[in-house]
């Protein structure tokens, strides 16, 4: 089965082509791919992320907003008991600030020099590491009438 | 209302195959309901406008109190499997409303524009108590367009036609539409699309209203939510959901009997007289098919 990614780019400038970049590439290596537009907020991210139930969310970054995005990204998914949701950024983050989210629990963040293939192959070999088919099934597992 | 998150994997679960539909749907505790859920499909080709209605639609059904769930479906490449899914886009208006659950599915192997599962997602999110379910789905050329079997009231959206008129829209199109819509009237020929439409649909003996919107300004709109409400409940789509059932069931067998008849002797004969010119690629054909149809 498919892995299953929201792309989502938060704050607000105006365009998203790299975005849209993104969401093709990630589809043309096989994945399903949520693209969910412009201007999200964190509180938008995350209700898509649950409804879609997606493996991955990956965010775009370029307005410098993810000090406040990331955590309040992560503080959501928490509340809604969805933290197993893998997150990724890329775009533009200062070095100094990767540590700080990778703290609170951003698995990777891809800086601007990445390509569309380092993305992939980072996406393929997340899920793989998080044992993405174990967290999906395990619900019916656990509930499956005897 | 139940949690989401539990709804949404519950519907992985049948779209990944990781259990029956009933090991799914127990996972949801019961509901109370007073009335089934009333299913709307939205059909019609990529770029009609389909997500701006839903979006339009899920505000009024939200304004008569009402919760509503989107099963939203795009095409996967068949060439990677992969899909963009991005019907979203324009529903993020409803983003904090928890009576209101969106969810895309990629339609993987299905041909008639409805995800093989798509059909039990709608059944699940029926179960977890939605009063109203639309389900999105691009109809490109297909007559088979799977929706009919799981909904009750379909609309066919389409935009103003130039120079070829209305014969783009199939035939088979005027068969299962409930309600049509000529969507973007803001663009040029409108009117007339529309008036072609109503002519096709009287051409063969329906009543199907014809509506104009231009939902990007949600105009139009507050009609066609009025067309709906009055289908609803009305006289029951079953025959034709069982109709298109049948017919679906008929094909696909008689595509595994066909397939498995081409590798027989017979048939084989034939590929071989075709391959050392001894008849025409028709002559070929009709000898298969006769040979297909008449059990020979
Ligand atoms: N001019 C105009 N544009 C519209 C109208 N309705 C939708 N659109 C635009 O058409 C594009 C495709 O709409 P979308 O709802 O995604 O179409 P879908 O592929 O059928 O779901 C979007 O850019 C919409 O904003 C309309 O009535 N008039
Ligand atoms: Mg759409």
């Amino acid at each position: 089965m498919p892995i299953k990614v929201l792309v989502a780019k938060p704050g607000l400038d105006g365009h998203d082509r790299g975005a849209k970049i993104v969401a093709r590439s990630l589809r043309d290596a096989g994945m399903e791919v949520v693209y969910t537009g412009l201007h999200q907020t964190p509180e938008m991210i995350v209700a898509a992320a649950i409804q879609e139930d997606v493996d991955v969310i990956g965010i775009s970054i370029l307005s410098g907003a993810h000090m406040t995005v990331f955590p309040k990204l992560m503080r959501l998914l928490e509340e809604g008991g969805a933290s197993d949701i893998v997150v990724i950024g890329g775009g533009v983050v200062q070095a100094a600030d990767i540590p700080k989210l990778k703290a609170i629990g951003v698995r990777e963040i891809f800086d601007a020099d990445a390509t569309t293939q380092d993305l992939i192959d980072g996406v393929e070999r997340i899920v793989r590491e998080h044992g993405r088919a174990a967290a999906r099934t395990k619900l019916l597992q656990a509930n499956a009438a005897p | 209302m139940i949690a989401q998150r539990d709804l949404a994997r519950a519907i992985s679960a049948v779209e990944n195959g990781h259990g029956s539909f009933a090991q799914a749907a127990a996972t949801l505790p019961e509901t109370a309901r007073t009335a089934p859920a009333y299913v709307v499909g939205i059909t019609g080709p990529p770029g009609a406008g389909k997500s701006t209605v839903v979006d339009r639609l899920i505000e009024n059904f939200r304004s008569a109190g009402e919760t509503v769930a989107v099963i939203a479906v795009d095409p996967s490449s068949p060439f990677t499997g992969g899909a963009v899914l991005g019907d979203r886009v324009r529903m993020q208006r409803h983003a904090g409303d928890r009576g209101v659950f969106i969810r895309s599915m990629a339609s993987r192997e299905a041909g008639g524009g409805l995800a093989p599962t798509a059909q039990e997602a709608v059944r699940l999110v029926e179960r977890a108590g939605f009063d109203v379910v639309l389900v999105e789905t691009v109809g490109v050329g297909q007559v088979e367009l799977e929706v009919v079997s799981v909904a009750d009231t379909i609309v066919v959206v389409t935009v103003p036609a130039l120079g070829d008129g209305v014969q783009t829209i199939k035939a088979g199109l005027t068969e299962i539409a409930d309600v049509f819509v000529v969507n973007m009237a803001d663009r040029p020929g409108a009117n007339r699309t529309a008036v072609d439409l109503t002519h096709m649909v009287r051409e063969s003996g329906r009543e199907t209203p014809v509506l104009q919107t231009i939902a990007s300004e949600g105009q139009g709109v507050d009609a066609l939510f009025a067309a709906l409400q009055s289908a609803r409940g009305g006289a029951t789509n079953a025959a034709r959901a069982v109709r298109f059932e049948v017919l679906r069931a008929v094909r696909d067998r008689a595509a595994r009997s066909a397939l498995a008849k081409l590798d027989e002797p017979a048939a084989r004969a034939i590929f071989a007289s075709l391959a050392a010119h001894a008849c025409t690629r028709r002559q070929a054909t009709d000898a298969l098919f006769e040979l297909f149809f008449t059990g020979g």
